[in-house]
């Protein structure tokens, strides 16, 4: 077991039939991941990878039981998709898509947290646990081989791969690796997935993967000096050199109304104790060092 | 997309709001003209999509239409921060008795909308954060609820205003205007800095900001017309980029950064950075990028004259490394090569294939994006 997925995750993929949520069906499917149907409206009663495909997913979860969904369809259908999901009784979704109006994303995140479901993203890589070798989501396969006691949080995508292969390449294994999104309002923001993790007995130490935008870093250090996260961890945060009021790839990723730079969220680190690195490459090390202590 | 303050201002006066009459002129003529039609001093406001264009030289007051007229010849064409002015907002003078803060924005912490509201504006928010934090109220609404009158009471209370006076009801429909436009329009910021109560007693929006959600846009085709005949901040490269389907950030230095996906590619600058190099650029070719993105994104870096070393890092789990090394083969060629250095770091599939390629045009591939970095500096500094 981990914190959000289990041997018991059945997952439905909504646009399953599309290019990229066909694609990573595949890589889901030989990572072991239970993907026990998928949806498309109108392409109900084919199949994708021997996957049965529904037009809702009502029918996915009263027929197979998913009780968990991933979500690749189109920006301007997505947040309806994450309602039906919701309405559907599924406990678990995690949005791929990118490119959602903010005011959607607010709207169904909002919707879906009363109901008590939690949402991973939008625009986000997914999660992946090693030890119940489940993905839902888009991160390499081949980098999540070794089960272990680290949970890596982050709000970025190839860098949370970058330094998940490092941890590894280093002798760790991982336990869980969240990307929670980088739009500005996601269903479970960076400091929320630490908490998360954190209240799993078999996470031994957490890597937090910060960048620029909002105040998600500063909040987790408060969460951290006040003894809500007590497990050992280590952080990295990108955009030392991203100059203010430039969006850095990322929705999110923005220093704007004078806050958000990488120097606070790594002062806040510092002041409450949390080391951080200076590159991607040192994580491992700092990581160690807190483990040992 | 930030709307113009003209556009914002129609906004504002169709959801309900009084502003002073005003029209947006391109020549100097209608400059005059409008300035006749409101008769009595007016206003030039240069129309350029930044903050602080007050400072910079891009409002001034003209008391005749002759007076007018000049100052827009000058006005005209005039460089604000970048931005060329080839629009002028002529407005009636008012004279201002008080200035306050008034915006709405999403805050990211609690997925709630929130105004922030100050009795004291006509400076950056960001300045009365600092210099008098205690003035700023943060009123949060959740989208669920909406707006109800308790906080609107709240928001008009704060900024000064005694119950069922006129004032009040004037400022309290302004809050109403403003959070409808933040809901119809999918905005991300509705600001009106400076609020202000004129020498007559009206509460009116003496500058107004709009800044709507990019990926909203396709809701609001007249907005997408406008940005289309009207690009403002959004350079004709950034439009390109967007296309093509890639993030660039302009930064100072000479060593052009190519990464895969946003903190990657962050962090690939940073490590520039921590070596002694300065980055020159941020660019994104985002996850599973084609040969033509990388030929594309790196012929961009080609062609940038303070670009002396390329540093391209990818870090691909469905990202083929023979993908980039055509793409980087490609642009090369019809480039007709270069004298710019590149330096690559690649993991991932086929990286071996990659390599091979890569060497046959001379780039060596690195394995640690440490040592390629330091490379790269090294080469910058040569």
């Amino acid at each position: 077991m981990t914190v959000l997925v289990g041997p018991n995750t059945k997952v439905v993929v909504q646009g399953i039939t599309g290019r990229e949520g066909s694609f990573h069906t595949q890589r889901m499917l030989e990572y072991g991941t239970k993907v026990v149907a998928g949806v498309t409206p109108g392409k109900g009663g084919t199949t994708v990878h021997g996957v049965p495909v529904y037009d809702t997913v009502e029918e996915a979860v009263r027929r197979h039981g998913a009780n968990a969904s991933v979500i690749f369809v189109p920006a301007r259908f997505a947040a309806n998709a994450v309602l039906e999901a919701v309405d559907a009784g599924v406990e678990l979704v995690v949005v791929i898509t990118e490119h959602i109006p903010v005011h959607e994303t607010l709207r169904a995140v909002n919707y879906a947290r009363s109901r008590g479901v939690t949402v991973i993203g939008p625009n986000c890589p997914g999660l992946v646990a090693p030890p119940v070798r489940t993905k839902l989501g888009i991160m390499p396969n081949n980098i999540y081989q070794t089960p272990g006691k680290i949970a890596v949080v982050s709000r970025s995508g190839t860098l949370t791969y970058e330094i998940s292969y490092q941890l590894v390449r280093t002798g760790f294994g991982i336990n869980i690796a969240i990307g929670v999104g980088g739009d500005p309002v996601v269903g479970l923001d960076l400091a929320e997935a630490a908490l998360r993790v954190a209240q799993d007995p078999d996470v031994e130490g957490i890597v937090v993967i910060g960048e620029v935008g909002g105040d998600a870093e500063e909040r987790l250090a408060k969460m951290y000096a006040e003894g809500a996260i007590n497990k050992p961890m280590a952080a990295y945060v990108a955009g030392r050199t991203a100059p203010p009021g430039k969006r850095m790839g990322h929705a999110g990723a923005i220093v704007m109304l004078g806050s958000g730079d990488a120097k606070s969220k790594i002062e806040a680190f510092r002041a409450v104790g949390i080391p951080v690195a200076d590159t991607p490459f040192e994580v491992p090390q700092l990581m160690a060092r807190q483990l040992k202590r | 997309m930030k709307l113009h303050e003209y556009e914002a201002k129609e906004l504002f006066s169709k959801y309900g709001v009084k502003i002073p009459p005003g029209r947006v002129a391109t020549t100097p003529e209608e400059v005059r003209k409008i300035a006749e039609e409101i008769g009595g001093p007016v206003v030039l406001k240069a129309q350029v999509v930044v903050a602080g264009r007050g400072k910079a030289g891009g409002i001034k007051v003209a008391k005749t239409p002759e007076e007018a007229y000049e100052l827009a010849t000058k006005m005209f064409g005039m460089n604000i921060k970048g931005l060329v002015v080839k629009k002028i907002y002529v407005t009636k003078y008012v004279e201002v008795d008080r200035e306050m803060y008034l915006s709405l924005i999403i805050d990211r912490a609690t997925r709630r909308y929130l105004f922030l509201a100050s009795p004291i504006g006509g400076v950056d928010i960001e300045e009365i954060a600092k210099t008098q934090p205690e003035k700023i109220k943060r009123v949060y609404v959740d989208p669920s609820v909406g707006l109800r009158d308790y906080h609107v009471r709240s928001i008009v209370l704060w900024l000064g205003f005694k119950p069922e006076t006129a004032q009040w009801r004037q400022t309290s429909s302004i809050v109403q205007a403003m959070y409808n436009i933040m809901v119809d329009y999918d905005a991300e910021l509705v600001e009106s800095n400076p609020l202000a109560v004129t020498k007559e007693g009206d509460v009116i929006p003496l500058d107004a900001r709009v800044i709507v959600d990019d990926n909203a846009l396709y809701k609001h085709p007249e907005l997408e017309k406008a940005l289309e005949e009207d690009p403002r901040d959004v350079t004709e490269f950034e439009m390109y980029a967007k296309k093509i389907g890639f993030h660039y950030v302009e930064l100072d230095g000479d060593i052009g950064i190519i990464g895969n996906g946003a903190g990657l590619t962050m962090s690939t600058m940073d490590l520039v950075y921590h070596f002694g190099g300065r980055p020159a650029n941020f660019l994104d070719i985002g996850g599973g990028a084609s040969r033509d993105v990388v030929k594309e994104a790196l012929k961009v870096l080609l062609r940038h004259p303070r670009v002396k070393v390329i540093f391209i890092n990818i870090f691909g789990g469905i990202t083929r490394a023979d993908e980039v090394a055509a793409g980087v083969e490609a642009a090369l060629a019809e480039e007709g090569g270069t004298n710019k250095k590149i330096v690559v770091r690649m993991k991932g599939t086929n990286e071996e294939l990659g390599r091979q390629m890569l060497a046959k045009l001379g780039i060596p591939l690195y394995e640690s994006a440490e040592e390629a970095a330091q490379k790269a500096v090294e080469l910058a500094r040569a």
